[in-house]
Order: structure tokens, then C-alpha cells, then sequence
């Protein structure tokens, strides 16, 4: 029996509403509903290995303000969300950081690494 | 007093973008008036991403969006003043803003672009029984405690209306270590976009409690929970399904409003749907010269479609101080008035100039959820274009474009906006 999952695509606010056929294998047989192809790949994903980009914020020292926003540079296992968290709230850097600055590589191994979104003197 | 061929009143996303257009188009003299200590408006507290995929076909975060535009203000040497606050604007285009070092300062402005966005509504909009406890926050305010002071407000949370501040609050709370009991709307459906519901709440299994709302409020210093109750139809809570959740913290996400103290005191007419100034297509208020753009005129979903709203403030304030005795477009004018019709609450811009030289964009909500609708512009008494939509939410904004052709052929001096072949969902 082949199933029809409906998805929300979280890519964009427009928020397009996705259609996935799957096979009996889970394997994809049909895509429907998106309206672009960032909206088919997120479908893809979102039925075999859910991913999210983590955005959340480090301590900094030295600054005028406590923090700087900081974001993952590619999405991360679903899965692992908490656990980065728990990492991420251990940093502390110094300033100055600029937008794009790498905080943490490689986090979790996920090949995703931390970076700064905000800037911080 | 001081002169300015341009002075931008807010230096948001949709500020900035003015700012940014006017002196692309050659305007000189530009100032933008800030009463924070830093340009982005509310940018740079919304550090979740989500920002600028149509503008830059890239997901940014708010302070990366906000970054974008900050180094264009300053590669155009566009003046900027930080911590003023504007206290008044006048018809004749007098502002008078106030800052610790100049004190009172007075400039006589050319066009006036005002992009003051907008803020939350609080308890007190509300009226929820109960004692007055510590605990009680508007997301926006929890927002800049968690993402820019570093505080957390409490650890077990309830958060009030299914707005976007309080579903990215959710998730935002939860990362940072605070259960988040629940999300309690009022309405029977979200109020925030569906993807926040999804990678917010249901990522996290955050229950979402449509049809309820918060009747009373429990705790002495600090917060100590909430009774919540389900609601009928016409909104009021039904006596026996009382519930109580202890929580240390409530979360208010029920609503923005855009901020138009200085409209009003300066007598430019307000929508009161919207409560926003009535605009044109040019963005231009009912006072010639001065210009509205962003959430200060309706509350924008999407922060590309504020910068683009700001582009066309910025554009057509330029023209105004070139053309200003003669201004073409007008002196033919054939006005059309848009009017929300069948299942529609609002539309922007309220205004049409006929003859204008762009193609024009009416953006509108939706009073209901719908399926399987047409969206229809209807003028002298036929469709002159319609949209098919699969489904439509009060939660997002829908729009149609009419091209300048078609506005140029309407004789009635009128364009209604609305769906055809409803269809309500649930009820
Ligand atoms: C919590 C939240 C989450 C959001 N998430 C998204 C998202 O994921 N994706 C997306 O695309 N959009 C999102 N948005 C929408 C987008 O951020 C807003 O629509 C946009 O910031 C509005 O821009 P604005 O310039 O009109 O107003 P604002 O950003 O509010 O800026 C107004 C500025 O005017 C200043 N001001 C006000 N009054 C005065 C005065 N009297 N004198 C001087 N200055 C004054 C204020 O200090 C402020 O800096 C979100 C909005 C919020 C609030
Ligand atoms: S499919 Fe494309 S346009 Fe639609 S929500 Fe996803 S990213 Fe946005």
C-alpha cells in the first residue's frame, strides 16, 4: 500500500502545502504542492530524515550587551536539537563578533558549524 | 529649525528601505529618526530565521536581514539619529523629535516618511480577571529578555493567542530549558503562520488549545498558574470546562498595533480596520507629502513585503520633491476606491490613482478559513481578474496584482475585492 503524507513547508513563510506519495519501501513516488524547488527537497528530507537550523544565541565577553544570535550554517538532525543546545549554552566568546563569524565547527559532527548572525562590540 | 528633504520616522525594516530608495533616487538631504539605540527595528530581537527568502532567495534571521540594510544606509551616507524619539509631526511637515544631546529638535521636512511600526497589545487590552502577579509578559517583551538582556522569564509557560511572536516564543522557551504547557487561542483556528505551528509547536509537541482562552489569573508576588476555559462561538467561556495549569509565566501573543499616536495627533485620516493610515498606491497618506509604509500602516506578515512597501514610500516620496507643484499622476486623477467585499476584512492600499504608471498590488486578509476559493477584483460590475487558492487563512495575507491597463479602463471610480464560492470550514 502506497501512503499520501501531508506537509506543511516550513522553508518560507508562504508556508505551500506539500503532498508526499510514498511507496510500501517509504521510497517517493510523487511530490505535489510546492511552488519551488526548495519546497520538493524539504519534502524529501522531512520524510526520511527530518533536519532543522538551530537559532539561538552564546554569551559573549567583554561586550556591551550579554549575547550575540548565533545560527547553524546547514540544517542538523531533527533528533539532535536538544543535545546541540545543551553545547551551545556552554560557550562563551570574546568580542568583537561579526555577522558570519564562525563560533563552532563542525558541531556534533554534523558537519553543520555555528555562526554569528549579529554583531557584537 | 533644521531642514531635510526627506526625514524617515522609524528606522525599521520598512524605514531603512525608504530611506535607502529615496536616495537611490536622488534625493539629498535624508534623515532617518530612531528612538532605540540601534537601527533594525524589531529585527534584531527576532534571531529566528525566516527573513528575506523572496528578497535575497535566502533564509536569514532577523539581525542578518537587518545587517543587510544598515551597511546600505551607511554606504549612502544617509543621516541617522538614534535614541530620538519623535514627539510630533505636523501637516505642514514640521517634526519635532527630542534626544538627550540636542534636546528639542525641530526640522522642517520636504515628505515625511513614517515607519513607526507597531507594538503589542497587553493585558490591560484584554481584561482578564485575577490578581496582578509578576510573570505576566507580552512575547515581544519575553523575546527581547531571552534573545538580547539574557534573562529567562520563568520555566513552566503558558502562552496566550497563537500570534508568531508567541508560537516562535514557544520554541524559543523550550530550547532554552522552560516547558511550554500550552498554546490557548481564542479563535478556532491559528493566528500564526503554519509553518511556526509546525517547526514551533508541533516539533516540540507543544498542545495547541484552539477555542480557549485564559478567564483568571492565580498567584500573589509571582504567577502561580492560570485557569483556562473553552469558549462558544461568540467568544465567551463556557462555565464548566474550567481548567487550571500552573505555570510561573504567561505569555501574551494576542495582537500588534500599529503605532499611530503621531498620525492622529497630526489629523491623518485612519483606517479603523486596519488601524493604520489610509494610503494610496504611491503610499501616500491623505496629507500630500507625507508617506506611510510597513507595519505602522497594516500588520505585515512578511518582512520582504515591508522592505518592498517601504521601496515604494521611498520611490514616490523622492518624485513628490521633484514634481511637487505639478504632480501629474493626480492632476488627471480618476480615484478608484478599493472597498473589502464577501469574505474580506481589509485591503491596503484603500486608495487608486487610475492613471498611475505601475502595475498595482492589493494585499488583503481573510475573515474566515476557506477552500477552494476564487479571489475576485470586481469593478463596473464585472471580474476583472480573479485568483484560485486551494485554501485561505485569516493568518496570512493574500494579494492580487492589477496591471495599470486594467485600472485605466474602470469608469465606476471603484474596485472590490472578494471571494467567490465559499465554502467555511468546520462550521
Ligand atoms: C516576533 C516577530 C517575528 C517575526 N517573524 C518574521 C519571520 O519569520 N519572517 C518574516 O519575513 N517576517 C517576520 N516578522 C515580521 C517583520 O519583522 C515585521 O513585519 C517588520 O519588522 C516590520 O517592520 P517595520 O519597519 O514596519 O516596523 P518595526 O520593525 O517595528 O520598526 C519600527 C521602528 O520605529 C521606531 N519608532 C516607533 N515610534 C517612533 C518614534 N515616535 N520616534 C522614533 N522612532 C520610532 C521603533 O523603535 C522601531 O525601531 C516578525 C515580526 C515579529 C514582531
Ligand atoms: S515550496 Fe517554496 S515557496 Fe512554498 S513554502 Fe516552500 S520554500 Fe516557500
Amino acid at each position: 500500500m502506497s501512503k499520501n503524507t501531508e506537509l506543511t513547508c516550513i522553508v518560507c513563510p508562504l508556508g505551500c502545502k506539500l503532498s508526499v506519495l510514498q511507496g510500501e519501501d517509504d521510497s517517493i513516488i510523487e511530490i505535489s504542492g510546492h511552488s519551488c524547488k526548495r519546497g520538493l527537497s524539504y519534502a524529501q528530507t522531512e520524510c526520511i530524515n527530518p533536519e532543522r537550523v538551530i537559532t539561538t544565541t552564546v554569551r559573549i565577553r567583554g561586550g556591551q550587551m550579554p549575547l550575540v544570535s548565533v545560527k547553524t550554517d546547514k540544517p542538523i538532525p531533527k533528533t539532535l536539537m536538544m543535545k546541540c543546545m545543551k553545547i551551545i549554552n556552554r560557550i562563551e566568546v570574546m568580542v568583537p563578533v561579526k555577522v558570519g563569524d564562525t563560533i563552532l565547527e563542525n558541531i556534533l559532527e554534523t558537519g553543520a558549524n555555528l555562526v554569528a548572525t549579529g554583531n557584537a562590540t | 529649525m533644521r531642514e531635510a528633504d526627506l526625514v524617515v520616522i522609524g528606522g525599521g525594516p520598512a524605514g531603512m528601505a525608504a530611506a535607502v530608495e529615496a536616495a537611490r533616487n536622488g534625493v539629498e538631504k535624508v534623515i532617518i529618526l530612531e528612538r532605540d539605540h540601534t537601527l533594525g527595528g524589531i529585527l534584531p530581537q527576532c534571531i529566528h530565521n525566516g527573513f528575506g527568502l523572496h528578497l535575497f532567495g535566502e533564509e536569514l534571521t532577523g539581525p542578518e536581514y537587518a545587517d543587510r540594510f544598515i551597511k546600505q544606509v551607511e554606504e549612502l551616507n544617509i543621516d541617522v539619529k538614534l535614541n530620538t524619539m519623535v514627539l510630533d509631526i505636523t501637516q505642514s511637515r514640521i517634526v519635532t523629535a527630542v534626544n538627550s544631546q540636542d534636546g528639542l529638535i525641530k526640522i522642517k521636512a520636504g515628505a515625511i516618511v513614517l515607519a513607526m511600526g507597531c507594538r503589542e497589545r497587553t493585558r490591560g487590552a484584554l481584561n482578564i480577571p485575577g490578581t496582578r502577579p509578576s510573570g505576566i509578559y507580552t512575547a515581544g517583551t519575553a523575546q527581547r529578555l531571552v534573545n538580547i538582556e539574557g534573562y529567562m522569564p520563568g520555566k513552566k509557560v503558558v502562552i496566550l493567542g497563537s500570534g508568531d511572536i508567541g508560537l516562535i516564543m514557544a520554541r524559543r522557551m523550550t530550547l532554552e530549558g522552560a516547558q511550554v504547557k500550552m498554546v490557548c487561542e481564542l479563535m478556532p483556528y491559528p493566528g500564526g503562520l503554519n509553518r511556526n505551528i509546525v517547526q514551533c509547536l508541533k516539533d516540540f509537541d507543544i498542545p495547541l488549545r484552539l477555542g480557549h482562552t485564559v478567564v483568571n489569573i492565580h498567584g500573589k508576588a509571582r504567577l502561580e498558574g492560570v485557569t483556562i476555559a473553552k469558549v462558544d462561538e461568540k467568544g465567551k467561556a463556557i462555565a464548566d470546562t474550567h481548567e487550571f495549569v500552573e505555570c510561573d509565566t504567561l505569555l501574551l501573543s494576542v495582537g500588534l498595533i500599529p503605532e499611530n499616536e503621531i498620525s492622529r495627533d497630526a489629523s491623518i485620516t485612519i483606517d479603523d480596520v486596519t488601524a493604520g493610515p489610509f494610503v494610496n498606491e504611491s503610499a501616500e497618506t491623505s496629507v500630500p507629502g507625507i508617506f506611510a509604509c510597513g507595519n505602522v500602516v497594516y500588520v505585515h506578515d512578511l518582512v520582504d513585503n515591508v522592505t518592498n512597501n517601504g521601496y515604494i514610500a521611498g520611490r514616490n516620496a523622492a518624485r513628490y520633491l521633484k514634481e511637487r507643484a505639478g504632480d501629474t499622476v493626480k492632476a488627471n486623477a480618476n480615484i478608484l476606491q478599493v472597498r473589502p467585499g464577501q469574505g474580506v476584512r481589509c485591503v491596503i492600499p484603500q486608495l487608486v490613482h487610475g492613471n498611475c504608471p505601475e502595475d498595482v498590488t492589493l494585499s488583503f486578509r481573510v475573515d474566515g478559513i476557506y477552500r477552494d476559493v476564487m479571489i475576485e477584483a470586481k469593478a463596473d460590475n464585472q471580474v476583472i481578474k480573479s485568483v484560485k487558492k486551494r485554501i485561505t487563512t485569516p493568518g496570512e495575507m493574500e494579494s492580487i496584482t492589477l496591471s495599470r491597463e486594467m485600472l485605466q479602463s474602470i469608469e465606476s471610480g471603484k474596485i472590490e475585492v472578494c471571494l467567490s464560492s465559499l465554502e467555511r470550514k468546520g462550521d
